[in-house]
């Protein structure tokens, strides 16, 4: 566990006098009581006593807007959707549009040239104090550059230009986190994640295929009220969102107790709502906040459509074994391989035995008799 | 190492190995006593030589007076954890989907609970069997390393499948590879062990009672 300390910009003159967020909000039509709402939901997210809410509403409503690059490399633009296609307006949007997002390759509206003067000017005016944004994996120092570019500037050269001067890091997705689908075996584009490159600023792993809007703005918005990144675990992820298990959250580990399971997607157990172990579900060794906090505001989640987890926010998951194999279903086929040693072991076996028989037979063949009387000739 | 990559190193590369080693070892030992061969009995047969052989694979199941006059101990708490074992490795849904992954064959399971029960019952069995084993004079004198060698790894695998359903080990997925790496140990120790006696104690029966059915006398 790690607690990562950057200090945030306070009090320090901005480049462009920036409008804090309380006015921001406020432009955005929030009422006070909405935006109590959301500073109440931030306090229990990050599993804070409620009388936290009015100290995180004070340090939001004076916070300066951070200036955020964010990158898109080795990716599917679905972290993205996951995080602008939730319902409007919700409290992650609002968030959003209050920090000032200078560069983002979907989302901007400048392009070429522009576009990278945009991240440059960002980078220049507020060094050592912006948030890089990160989502995708990007070609290894050893990979060919040429699997990823962006504006001629390999991946490599274009992240490690970029968090030279940044606060901090938040890799977005579990590509950025892990490597994801670019890193899969055969990983034919030499795909690394994030912190396997930066390893001289704080790092924070959002992973999820995608990640649920609300964790990224939980950081941003714990980033904004503190000062501070959230506390982490093993993987760099943010404790609040990642603490505790899809299997120890999930409505349906009753039925997982109880030992009542659906055994495919149509039988009386699957209409009945019961446990999806056996029909893959990775929920018990797969740490996200899907099965309390939901999808599209809250409507439902995989498992609530009746879908096995996939464990998409954990490392290499695409590697795992089959998405529709029980978790205790080892990868790979290994019936040949058993095959193979089994007979093996049978001809070894043979071997041993017709081996001792021979043996058996020769000595009996060796046996040699002596009478009494031969005896007493050679005493 | 990650927990996740532990995992997969458990579940993937030294699964693989496990099996392999156990396929070929236990094949091995046991297509060795087959090919050795029995002696050719010229007398007559009084009786059905297969039929006294598979009677006295089931009968021996059943304790002997004697014995438990002598080791009422040994035989009430032997028998009570070896159902216990068996119950947890066939019976438990997840090992049934692994068997039926690696095999091709599958067959009911029991509610968890009842798996998680039993599996608490064969530990506190297989602790009193160490105790036992070792305030005994008798059988502590008797005691070898291979001895506490197979108690350990068979008390193992139970404890980690224990504390892995239970999340006792945080992540989950250290707990789970700790388990399979524990079976993975039972397996590749089973061919060369007495864990033999799994598969070779069914051998035994069948000869010992195929030699008194010929005979047309009881065992």
């Amino acid at each position: 566990m790690a607690t990562a300390t950057p200090q945030r910009p306070q009090g320090q003159s901005m480049p462009t006098p920036q409008p804090t967020l309380g006015e921001s909000l406020r432009r955005n039509g929030v009422s006070r009581r909405g935006f109590l709402k959301l500073c109440a939901a931030t306090a229990s997210l990050m599993a804070l006593p409620p009388s936290m809410a009015p100290a995180i509403a004070a340090a939001l409503e004076s916070a300066r807007r951070p200036s955020v690059i964010w990158l898109s490399f080795q990716e599917c633009t679905g972290c993205t959707e996951s995080l602008t296609r939730s319902f409007s307006p919700t409290v992650e949007n609002l968030i959003l549009d209050t920090i000032s997002l200078d560069y983002h390759h979907t989302l901007q509206a400048a392009a070429g040239d522009a576009a990278e003067h945009a991240r440059e000017e960002a980078m220049h005016a507020n060094a050592g104090q912006y948030l890089v944004v990160v989502d995708g994996s990007l070609p290894g120092p050893r990979a060919n550059p040429g699997y990823s570019t962006i504006a001629g500037i390999s991946n490599y050269d274009m992240l490690m230009e970029t968090v030279a001067d940044a606060a901090a890091v938040i890799a977005v997705g579990s590509c950025a986190a892990f490597g994801g689908l670019p890193k899969a075996d055969p990983n034919p584009s030499g795909a690394v994640a994030v912190q396997d490159l930066v390893k001289d600023k704080p790092v924070i792993n959002v992973s999820g295929c995608p990640p649920l809007p609300m964790v990224i703005t939980g950081v941003l918005a714990q980033y904004l009220t503190f000062g501070k990144l959230p506390e982490l675990d093993e993987y760099n992820r943010p404790l609040a969102f990642f603490g505790q298990s899809i299997h120890d959250r999930c409505y349906r580990r009753p039925f997982y107790d109880k030992g009542l399971f659906a055994e495919t997607f149509d039988d009386e157990g699957a209409k009945k709502g019961w446990c999806l172990y056996r029909l893959g579900c990775k929920g018990p060794m797969t740490y996200n906040a899907c099965a309390t906090m939901k999808w599209n505001g809250g409507v439902s989640w995989p498992v609530e459509a009746g879908a096995p987890c996939l464990g998409c926010s954990e490392p290499d998951f695409w590697d795992a074994g089959g998405f529709y194999d029980a978790l205790s279903v080892p990868p790979g086929n290994s019936g040949d391989m058993l095959l193979a040693a089994g007979a093996a072991g049978v001809a070894v076996g043979a071997g041993a035995g017709l081996l001792a028989r021979s043996k058996t037979k020769s000595a009996a063949k060796q046996h040699q008799t002596v009478t009494a009387a031969e005896l007493e000739q050679k005493l | 190492m990650t927990a996740m990559e532990f995992l997969m190193l458990t579940k993937g590369p030294l699964f693989q190995a496990a099996l392999a080693v156990f396929a070929l070892g236990l094949l091995a030992r046991l297509v060795e006593i087959f090919a050795l061969g029995r002696a050719h009995n010229y007398a007559a047969p009084r009786g059905n030589a297969a039929l006294g052989g598979l009677r006295t694979m089931y009968k021996r199941f059943e304790p002997d007076p004697g014995t438990f006059k002598a080791a009422p101990f040994d035989v009430v708490v032997g028998m009570i954890w070896h159902v216990g074992f068996i119950v947890a490795l066939l019976l438990f849904i997840p090992h049934v989907e692994l068997i039926k992954s690696t095999f091709g064959i599958a067959w009911p399971a029991l509610p968890n609970p009842v798996v998680d029960a039993v599996t608490a019952i064969t530990l506190l069995g297989l602790l009193a069997a160490l105790v036992h084993r070792l305030a005994h004079p008798v059988k502590r004198f008797l005691s070898t390393t291979e001895d506490y060698l197979i108690w350990s790894v068979t008390f193992l695998v139970m404890l980690t499948g224990w504390l892995a359903y239970h999340r006792m080990i945080n992540p989950y997925p250290l707990a789970l590879g700790l388990h399979i790496l524990a079976a993975e140990i039972f397996l590749v120790v089973l061919p060369f062990t007495k864990l033999t006696h799994i598969f070779t104690a069914f051998v035994a029966r069948y000869y010992n009672g195929a030699i008194y059915g010929r005979k047309g006398v009881q065992s």
